[in-house]
């Protein structure tokens, strides 16, 4: 075999999660109650829109969580031998910009380093001037042709895309006739602004840093997109992490009042008490110290990498279920003394059915809203994290570690802001698309919005 | 002639499209006159009022037509000129006291507010003014009530503190929108004394909107009657309630139970019709008993079949109506006499609720919600339990079914003790027991279908053997109430307040029970819409012989479906006997009081 795959905890709980996800499409695509709901999600254009998106990100996250380790040899008994370094399959079709390093900073389509250095002019005199780039704009034999060649590869690209997305719209009306409720113009229009700002970018990265490099000299785009991956981990798996503790502890508590409600409420009141960074540095660094003195376990760094990453998931689990309790227990206090509760009393039907049934669908809205709310505040979390220390590995590259390593180059001029501005737009562009979509959800799923009357 | 409404049209934009919730209506409210438009919810009668003050929702607009008071054109004026209008010469009130005042403002300020708004008058003048104004709505210690905040007052003078706002600066026209219905009859009573008295001194003009027919016969001296968004009729009171002439007024009264009424309920087939279409026949003609061919193809315009009386019908070419019948009480015979076994005996429950305070929440006193309660309910009978709001009537009806654990006290149902069981051991006999509520909005999970609704006690009860039987139950139980079968798969927020109810009352009969606990189950409907539970719920009686525990505040009602009667204040049973007894020839203080204070339409 070429190749040793490798399967990380994280790919196993993110593909878990994809089969979990597929397991319910599959289940409410044959009952049409369950089915409705999401039939009038995807009426809505934002949805659409905002699924086109996020599917750009899931995509790249998969494609990121396939690792493996390639083949460099055979050994003395003729076994395979394969490398330390473990690759994704991203990583594999990005190699021109993983392996493309410069020597440091250049800024975004440069030609040259964004420090000046001594080199020797053509005649050998050494002169104080900005190196020329290893990669960057290399192709170019005259550096005056270096805007002509920037509109060129644009123009390309953005013909590229266009064509791309002309064969798309064919596929409209194919779509309208399988499913004439969804708004699929905006899922193309959405697909076709997304391809016309990809394709340019990936045409104009084969020639040159289209983000710039960062202080050793990597590429900020490449950067950008492995950040994904590592904010889609931490963002779902935090929260499935956090929403077994944060539904069943509120829902619980607001049911069954007496002294449950009070153990849950004197626990959250004493977690909430205690500084959250210092609870998850403690936890962080014990781990830490659990991985350094079992260096067995962990083959690989990629090992040790993912394992801090996926327990930092978890720590962020553990810590942040409170506000979704709280929030749980208020609403459930209410809907308790409802009377289509009372009614569920009068049948003796039994208190796990009554939470299953009649609660927990009825603050489905309020756990939506909340993991939404935390999705962004979770990968924000990740990067106040790794400034002080204890996020992610250092060798994982997320926009945690990307915007602090920018923030120490905020103070100087001229000014290094593409790393920032890089992590911000990106995740700017899945904060929105997360909250668009989950806003229609929570439109989709609720009777109540439906109706649509006014009191006459 | 102070307020004259001309044409007015009010639309509102909704995602269903325009609802044409107020259609050209036509009136005149003169002087020192109470005008009392009354219709079912969803005819225009409170948009009305809104457009009259332009308070409309954001969904609203007036499309067309002219209000003017006095000489001045209202919808022309622009909105800064309309502030000045609105609580100096035109004021409203509103249905719920609770929220139409400011709760973190003293009730004195929000009078003083309204003075100092519209007079210009210092802080001391508007104190003096509003301590008179508080006096003049009846409250005793109008100093003490001025410093107090809205939470510190009961209903009633809530309402009060409301109308004394409302009237702060002299008004010519008050509108008061339903403002009564959230108030218990004896209150209600003094509310409306209240408005008659203070209407009559200052030579005001009282626009009523209102649903209750009995109200009108106690307050208006001319009724309008609005049905879809139309003025249906107009008349002066006595004529209109010696002889109403639209179809749908005498509907209305027919659809009243009361001591007359014995039978079966007059009700209103079908519903309203939806308001978002353009309408050139007679509205009411689906549902109309007399209805002939032209009434489909034409609008009828009002007509005036005697002077001064006005309907909006064909039929009244012909001349007038004749009178209504008057029905007198028909007593209950004696042979009514149950013979039937003991259903339900309640001996001496009482539930208090402990008042805690401090760190260690300790107990410091108890509200005493039922406080020694006793009664028995033979198996097939009704017997109702009447009291105002606060006197445990729910609380009692609650406890009965185990819902609430009683404080003391035993419950015996089909000669079992059921009161100190655990929830487990109840299990077998919450078939027998069941409940209907209030509210049909809250009452059914709006996340279930009704298929599931109605299958969950089935399940849990195991009646039925599997889901595919209890279905086929189910269906047979639906055509029993009076619902399509296709209601299964539906959401409850699809269905009307009256199907709601049938909903209901479907998912109790689900599981067979001796007794339903019926907890107000029609003071959330509309007079026609109550009809038909009510004799709904008579049916059924008749039917399957269960026996109703009806908690209600409605006498009209209890004269209509109970055999026998109890009266609770403050947690305790005042009064108890047969219906013709207790109504007719009341023996307690507060059941003469209680029966005195409602408005009877004859």
């Amino acid at each position: 075999m070429p190749f040793k795959p490798v399967l990380l905890w994280t790919d196993l709980l993110l593909w878990l999660l994809v089969a979990g996800t597929a397991i319910y499409v599959w289940y409410c695509y044959r009952r049409p109650h369950l089915a409705a709901p999401w039939g009038r999600v995807f009426q809505s254009r934002t949805a659409i829109a905002s699924t086109v998106v996020l599917a750009a990100f899931v995509g790249m996250t998969l494609a990121d969580s396939l690792h493996f380790r390639p083949r460099i040899g055979s050994g003395s008994e003729g076994a395979a031998q394969y490398s330390n370094e473990v690759l994704s399959v991203l990583d594999v079709a990005f190699a021109y910009l993983r392996e493309r390093r410069e020597r440091t900073y250049s800024a975004p389509l440069a030609t040259r380093l964004y420090a000046k250095d001594q080199i020797e002019s053509s005649t050998g005199a050494p002169t104080r001037d900005y190196p020329k780039l290893t990669y960057g704009g290399a192709h170019l034999q005259d550096e005056s042709a270096h805007g002509r060649d920037i509109a060129l590869r644009a123009g390309l690209g953005a013909s590229l895309a266009v064509a791309a997305a002309f064969l798309l719209s064919l596929l409209r009306r194919r779509l309208s006739r399988w499913r004439p409720n969804v708004p699929w113009s905006a899922g193309l229009w959405t697909f076709a602004v997304l391809l016309l700002l990809t394709v340019p970018l990936l045409v104009l990265s084969t020639g040159y840093h289209v983000f710039g490099t960062d202080k050793v000299g990597q590429d900020v785009f490449y950067q950008s997109l492995k950040s994904i991956r590592t904010a889609l981990v931490i963002a779902t798996l935090s929260t499935v992490t956090m929403l077994p503790f944060g539904v069943l502890f509120g829902i619980v508590a607001g049911y069954f009042r007496g002294w449950i409600d009070d153990v849950i409420q004197y626990l959250y009141t004493t977690l909430n008490s205690i500084p959250g960074v210092l609870l998850i540095a403690a936890a962080v660094l014990m781990m830490q110290v659990y991985i350094d003195t079992h260096p067995q376990l962990f083959p690989t760094a990629a090992d040790r990498a993912d394992v801090r990453l996926l327990l930092l998931c978890i720590i962020l689990g553990v810590t942040s279920w409170t506000g979704l309790t709280r929030l749980l227990r208020g609403e459930t206090l209410k809907l308790s003394q409802l009377e289509y509760i009372q009614a569920a009393h009068a049948f003796g039907v039994s208190s796990a059915r009554i939470l299953g049934r009649h609660i927990l669908p009825n603050v489905a809205h309020i756990v939506i809203i909340t993991l939404v709310m935390d999705f962004s505040g979770l990968v924000l979390a990740e990067a106040v994290l790794s400034y002080v220390g204890v996020g992610v590995d250092p060798a994982t590259i997320s926009f945690g570690t990307m915007i602090n390593a920018a923030r120490l180059e905020m103070g100087r001029e001229p000014i290094v802001w593409w790393s920032l501005a890089a992590a911000f737009a990106f995740m700017l562009v899945l904060v929105l698309a997360a909250n668009l979509l989950a806003d229609a959800v929570r439109d989709g799923f609720d009777p109540r919005v439906r109706v649509g009357s006014v009191p006459v | 002639m102070t307020l004259q409404v001309a044409d007015l049209r009010t639309v509102l934009d909704t995602p269903r499209g325009v609802v044409r919730a107020v259609d050209g209506i036509d009136f005149e409210l003169r002087k020192g006159e109470c005008f009392a438009l009354v219709g079912e919810s969803g005819s225009g009668k409170s948009m009305t009022a809104l457009s009259l003050m332009r308070l409309l929702p954001e969904a609203g607009r007036i499309a067309s037509g002219r209000v003017s008071l006095g000489d001045v054109d209202l919808l022309g004026l622009p909105e800064a000129a309309m502030r000045a209008v609105r609580g100096r010469r035109v004021a409203m009130i509103f249905q719920e006291p609770a929220t139409a005042l400011n709760p973190v403002l003293t009730c004195g300020k929000q009078i003083v507010e309204v003075i100092q708004r519209h007079m210009n008058s210092s802080f001391e003048d508007a104190k003096e003014k509003s301590l008179q104004l508080l006096r003049a709505v009846g409250i005793d210690d109008a100093e003490r009530r001025f410093d107090e905040y809205p939470f510190q007052l009961s209903g009633g003078l809530k309402q009060r503190v409301m109308i004394a706002g409302a009237l702060a600066v002299d008004p010519e026209v008050l509108i008061a929108d339903e403002p009564t219905t959230a108030l218990d009859v004896t209150i209600q009573a003094q509310i409306l004394d209240l408005l008659v008295k203070l209407q009559a001194e200052r030579g005001m003009a009282l626009l009523l909107i209102t649903h209750d027919l009995g109200v009108v016969a106690k307050v208006a001296q001319r009724v309008a009657v609005m049905y879809a968004g139309e003025i249906v009729e107009v008349a002066e009171r006595e004529a209109f309630f010696r002889a109403p002439q639209h179809p749908y007024s005498q509907k209305l009264f027919a659809a009243l139970p009361g001591a007359g009424q014995r039978g079966e309920l007059a009700v209103i087939r079908g519903q309203v019709p939806p308001l978002t279409q353009p309408f050139n026949h007679c509205r009411f003609a689906d549902r109309c008993d007399f209805v002939f061919d032209r009434c489909r193809v034409e609008a009828p315009q009002l007509l005036e079949p005697a002077r001064g009386h006005f309907a909006r019908c064909f039929l009244r070419e012909e001349g007038l109506a004749p009178p209504r019948q008057t029905l007198s009480a028909i007593t209950k015979s004696a042979s009514e006499e149950s013979r039937d076994s003991i259903l339900l005996e309640v001996k001496d429950v009482k539930v208090h609720f402990p008042i805690r305070r401090g760190v260690f929440r300790r107990t410091v006193g108890y509200v005493k919600a039922v406080d020694g309660v006793s009664l028995e309910l033979r198996a097939g009978r009704t017997l109702a339990i009447v009291g105002e709001s606060g006197s445990g009537k729910t609380t009692l009806g609650k406890g009965v079914l185990q819902l609430i654990e009683p404080t003391a006290g035993t419950v015996i149902f089909q000669e079992q003790t059921i009161s100190g069981k655990s929830r487990a051991e109840l299990r077998p006999l919450r078939g027998a027991m069941q409940i209907v509520f209030q509210d049909p909005y809250a009452s059914l999970n709006p996340r279930l279908r009704v298929s599931e609704i109605l299958l969950e006690g089935m399940r849990s009860l195991r009646i039925g053997a599997n889901d595919a039987e209890r279905i086929a139950q189910l269906g047979k139980l639906l055509t029993e109430v009076g619902l399509p079968a296709e209601t299964l798969d539906r959401y409850p927020h699809e269905f009307s307040g009256g199907q709601r109810q049938r909903i209901a009352i479907a998912r109790a009969l689900a599981v067979n029970p001796k007794l339903i606990v019926c907890d107000e189950p029609t003071s959330a409907l509309d007079v026609s819409v109550q009809a038909q539970i009510l004799n709904l719920l008579r049916s059924l009686q008749e039917r399957f012989g269960i026996a109703y525990l009806f908690i209600t505040h409605n006498i009209a009602v209890v004269d209509y479906l109970a055999h026998e009667v109890a009266v609770m204040l403050k947690g305790r049973i005042v009064e108890r006997g047969a219906v013709d007894a207790v109504l007719r020839n009341p023996q307690h203080d507060y059941t003469r009081q209680l029966l005195a204070a409602v408005p009877r339409v004859d």
